[in-house]
């Protein structure tokens, strides 16, 4: 893994959420959110578009702040914690793919200037993606290898916690599937995941516990199937 | 050379062609135009005269000083108006006219390019503050629209721990970029295809071509500084505005066109 070094000890990578509103535009999205996300395994948000789950995800590593209520990770309120130490630790990949103008090298060097070519190679090697395409523009790559370049870009930091919004809701079966289990692998390795997602059968695919999020509120929920992986 | 009053009435003609054309197709801008004119020909009389009373004999240059905080207080409500857009503009704004007034007035009166009094100060204040108005609005806007085309990018970037300056640094770029090219191509230009303003109005008063032709020179390296200044400090600060303290991207979202 490398860089061991610099991580900060973790006693404890759950995030806690207690009396969370948000409003827009004069509406409720979460309404009085009390909610705990472990931190081991993939912890899905499941409920209709729009019923809050990205705004949910987006208050985890502070891209959007509560207008009431508290918002903790590993027991520390993310108003007394460092945005960008705590977004180095939580990392996200979006709904669409943000390739950085460049080749695959340069969107990894966005994320980590520092990294040598064995570590560059390492997490291409981890996300499924060959390292060839290390010197390709971004732009050129298929939705499928984006995401994962995306994923990537992320992993390199070295976050203890992914946060993913639907990744592979632009995606085909096949890469959805390669990406799913990328995802998964590193559960088992873990790193604690939140998946944002709607479609019931991957759901059942990829989470240990769903979280029901709907009419602003969330409650737990049951993996659908149940004969997951 | 001077124009007469009978002369100016006449000249009032031409804004007849213009709302004749409009009368011919149908346009509706017949009163804008007129109405346009006519606050115009208000406006450079209502100057004419402050500049009367500034430059008279033994006038304090204070008083010159003063008109020019009115110039950027007006300037600073006017880009504003026209770029509601970006938020809180309007400091902003006056602290970009402030900085190119001075880096431009240092170079210009400080370096003994020209004396500095009343006849040199106005209207120097003048071509600076109005291209730094221009300059203002076009980057402002610009430098929104970047952030809200480009958001998903921008959070990405924020969301791998990068801090709000170093996030926005490729859009601000792009605005800055945007905003410096048109002043670029019409320095370029000058000469060849146009006869910039300040030169016509020497020649047709009577100065030698060579004099106005170096004051020319002077005015577009001038402008050239004064819009590279101004839209320097107004992406700095207006990129101040669109994110929070804690990095976070708060640009509201496009409205509909």
């Amino acid at each position: 893994m490398g860089r061991l070094g610099t991580r900060p000890v973790v006693t404890d990578r759950s995030f806690t959420l207690r009396g969370v509103v948000v409003r827009r535009g004069g509406r409720a999205v979460l309404d009085g959110v009390d909610v705990e996300i472990p931190p081991d395994g993939v912890t899905a948000l499941w409920g209709p578009s729009g019923a809050g789950k990205t705004t949910l995800l987006r208050l985890l590593n502070r891209l959007d702040v509560p207008d009431e209520g508290t918002v903790s990770y590993g027991g520390t309120p993310l108003d007394d914690l460092d945005p960008l130490r705590l977004r180095r630790r939580v990392g996200m990949v979006f709904q669409r793919a943000t390739p950085f103008a460049g080749t695959v090298r340069d969107n990894l060097a966005v994320a980590a200037p520092d990294a040598g070519d064995d570590a560059v190679r390492a997490v291409l090697a981890r996300v499924s993606l060959d390292a060839d395409l290390l010197d390709r523009d971004a732009e050129t790559l298929s939705g499928g290898e984006l995401q994962r370049m995306c994923l990537a870009r992320t992993l390199i930091v070295e976050p203890e916690a992914l946060l993913l919004d639907e990744p592979t809701s632009a995606l085909d079966e096949e890469p959805r599937r390669v990406f799913e289990r990328s995802v998964t692998d590193l559960a088992r390795d873990g790193i604690t995941v939140v998946w944002v997602g709607h479609d019931e059968a991957q759901v059942g695919r990829v989470a240990d516990r769903v979280l029901d999020v709907s009419g602003g509120a969330v409650t737990p929920g049951t993996v659908p199937g149940g004969d997951r992986r | 050379m001077t124009v007469s009053l009978p002369g100016l009435a006449v000249s009032l003609l031409l804004v007849g062609v213009a709302a004749g054309v409009s009368l011919a197709w149908r346009l509706g801008l017949e009163l804008s135009i007129l109405w346009a004119a006519l606050r115009a020909l208000v406006q450079l009389l209502l100057v004419g005269g402050v500049l009367v009373l500034l430059l008279a004999p033994g006038r304090s240059l204070w008083w010159s000083w003063l008109w020019v905080a009115a110039m950027i207080a007006y300037a600073g409500w006017t880009a504003r108006q026209r770029a509601p857009e970006v938020p809180r503009l309007l400091p902003v704004a006056a602290v970009s006219f402030l900085a190119a007034s001075a880096v431009t007035m240092a170079v210009i009166f400080g370096l003994g390019v020209l004396e500095l009094s009343a006849r040199t100060l106005v209207p120097i204040a003048g071509l600076i503050i109005g291209n730094a108005m221009t300059a203002t609005v076009l980057v402002g806007r610009r430098l929104v629209g970047e952030l809200q085309d480009k958001r998903d990018e921008v959070e990405a970037r924020l969301a791998l721990g990068q801090p709000s300056s170093e996030a926005s640094r490729p859009y601000l770029r792009a605005a800055l970029r945007s905003a410096l090219t048109p002043q670029i191509e019409t320095t370029k230009a000058t000469g060849l295809v146009f006869l910039p303003g300040a030169m016509t109005g020497l020649i047709l008063a009577g100065v030698d071509p060579v004099s106005a032709v170096l004051v020319q020179a002077v005015v577009m390296f001038l402008v050239l500084a004064a819009a590279a200044t101004t839209t320097t400090v107004v992406s700095l600060g207006v990129v101040r505005r669109l994110f929070t303290p804690d990095h976070r991207l708060v640009v509201p979202t496009r409205s509909g066109g």
